[in-house]
């Protein structure tokens, strides 16, 4: 194209101008067609993070400045001994042999901040590694041994399938037992999250990192993952909380730990998985006998209420990694990510209310 | 006699490297958080696309500096050429704001700023929920004044080229490795 500053404008006819005018109309329609598309507006039954999030929300009550789920917990801190020997599959800093500062949070699965504890409830543990240079180890893992759902979807159909019938309070059996016909993977998943040993605290628990991920090291050999927390000792296995200790399985490891001053401790286990191991579906246990490696010792050796603890206002969000440490073709990882972040953003900006657990006070509500 | 008449060739190269990473950044952004499946995948490209667009709007506004753009047609009427000039400064505005927003929205938010590999920027602010919420928000709103701005943008350009034919898209749309080019050798 040359430069023509001769302002022939009035030699174009009139047909050719509207013609020119109607090309650029059609250019500009195109791009914002396009636009609305990239953005999902022209496919509003899409899943997206909002809608898992909403639904959350709808099903739980909207507790401002709360997770959406795993809303009720207490922050921890303390230190990562890495003994070494997980360097040689990832490359990450935080498995040299050394200490990394660790801050975390435990917390029961479910959108209801003030729920009573429970036995039966999931427990999690979210734990942020914060390597030299910038760089962050964040996970959130659970004490089950498999994820219940494979899929985006399918976790927001067990949500609905799940949601207390409002007559009875319960979820309702017809549709619970049509989310496990049309999710047979499911229904073997709960089968063994059900058949679990449940421990009798957080402090000796196991949490897993159910997803798989992938560890690269320093020569760029990758290897597929899960990881876990184990106790150290071997935990017990647990009673029922007194029924009307709301908050005991929290206060329980806050006397532990605060109180008594007897740090928790884990070890991190790594296992690695063999190549015909799955490593896109959560439902799906590993074999046993798979090659693991002790990482190191995990320590919390303080607990504390949300707000004075800093945990409230952090995104455990389970991609946030240093290099050596990679996302697997897991779909719910990228899925996690994304519907954290929306449940983050939307919390951040609410109105904060005190958490059912505090320690700065000394109370609980 | 001679009179700029197109933009110097650092400038185009600046222009259209610019164009690419930003209509790409609008499509990535708006994509990102409405997606699940593709959302991590995206916005691990987003935050270094993001830097990459502040450094070179940092250097494009150097070189503008140095290599002024060619003059306006005379004959433009002053309202199109206010037009023009408002258009500008409110795409430069925004090429700095968004990626700065979005910097400071992670710090915010206590995220790290991850980049390539092992490299992480440091954070600038420090963590802010309320802050981190209200950053977020005017991210997106500024991203959407980005993509009206763009789209005014395309709108008159193309006015320009096939229209008016005043001289105004070749300035930009051009290939020629010429500067100034001889009054009388135009037609």
């Amino acid at each position: 194209m040359t430069s023509d500053r001769t302002g022939e404008a009035g030699r174009l006819p009139k047909r050719a101008i509207a013609l020119r005018l109607g090309a650029i109309a059609a250019t500009l329609c195109a791009t914002t067609a396009a636009f609305a598309y990239a953005g999902g507006w022209l496919s509003p039954g899409a899943l997206t993070p909002a809608r898992i999030v909403d639904t959350f929300e709808r099903i739980n009550g909207r507790h401002d400045g709360f997770r959406r789920n795993h809303a009720k917990g207490v922050c921890v801190s303390g230190v990562f001994q890495s003994s070494g020997a997980a360097a040689p599959l990832s490359k990450a800093s935080v498995f040299r042999a050394g200490e990394t500062p660790v801050t975390g949070r435990f917390a029961l699965a479910g959108g209801r901040p003030y729920a009573a504890d429970a036995t039966a409830t999931v427990r999690s543990l979210a734990l942020r590694f914060q390597l030299p240079g910038g760089e962050e180890w964040r996970t959130g893992m659970n004490d089950i041994p498999v994820f219940p759902v494979s899929t985006p979807a399918a976790f927001q159909e067990q949500l609905i399938a799940s949601a207390p019938d409002p007559a009875t309070g319960k979820p309702d059996p017809a549709r619970m037992a049509a989310f496990f016909a049309a999710h047979p993977e499911s229904a073997k998943a709960v089968a063994l999250i059900k058949a679990r040993v449940v421990m009798s605290g957080f402090a000796d628990d196991t949490f897993n990192s159910l997803n798989a991920f992938r560890f690269r090291n320093d020569d760029g050999a990758v290897s597929s993952v899960r990881w876990a927390v184990v106790p150290i000792p071997t935990g017990t296995v647990g009673e029922p909380a007194p029924a009307d200790d709301k908050n005991g399985l929290f206060e329980a490891l806050i006397k532990r730990v605060n109180a008594d001053g007897a740090p928790a401790r884990w070890r991190l286990v790594v296992t690695v998985g063999a190549p015909e191991d799955p490593t896109n579906d959560a439902t799906l246990p590993w074999p046993a006998g798979r090659r693991t490696v002790d990482a190191g010792t995990l320590v919390i050796d303080h607990v504390e209420g949300e707000a004075e603890g800093r945990c409230r206002d952090v995104n455990f969000d389970p991609l946030i990694l240093p290099a050596g440490i990679e996302p697997s073709d897991d779909p719910l990882l990228s899925a996690r990510s994304a519907a954290y972040a929306r449940s983050f953003t939307r919390r951040e900006g609410e109105p904060k209310a005190a958490s059912a657990v505090a320690t700065l006070t000394g109370g609980t509500r | 006699m001679t009179r700029p008449v197109v933009f110097t060739l650092a400038s185009r190269i600046l222009h259209w490297t610019m164009a690419a990473l930003i209509i790409a950044m609008l499509f990535i952004g708006v994509a990102m958080v409405a997606s699940l499946s593709n959302y991590h995948r995206l916005v691990s490209i987003h935050q270094p696309i993001g830097i990459a667009i502040l450094a070179l709007a940092a250097i494009r506004l150097i070189n503008r500096l140095f290599n002024p753009p060619p003059p306006l047609p005379a004959d433009m009427p002053r309202l199109q050429k206010l037009a023009a000039k408002a258009s500008h400064v409110a795409l430069y505005g925004l090429m700095f704001a968004l990626p700065l927003v979005g910097w400071a929205m992670l710090s915010a938010g206590d995220y790290p700023i991850d980049l390539f590999g092992s490299w992480a920027l440091p954070r600038l602010l420090s963590p802010d929920p309320m802050l981190h919420a209200w950053l977020r928000r005017v991210h997106g709103v500024l991203a959407y004044g980005l993509f009206a701005a763009f789209l005014l943008h395309l709108a008159a350009a193309l006015l320009h080229g096939l229209i008016l034919r005043d001289g105004v898209f070749g300035s930009m749309a051009t290939l020629s490795f010429r500067r100034r080019v001889p009054q009388n050798s135009r037609s």
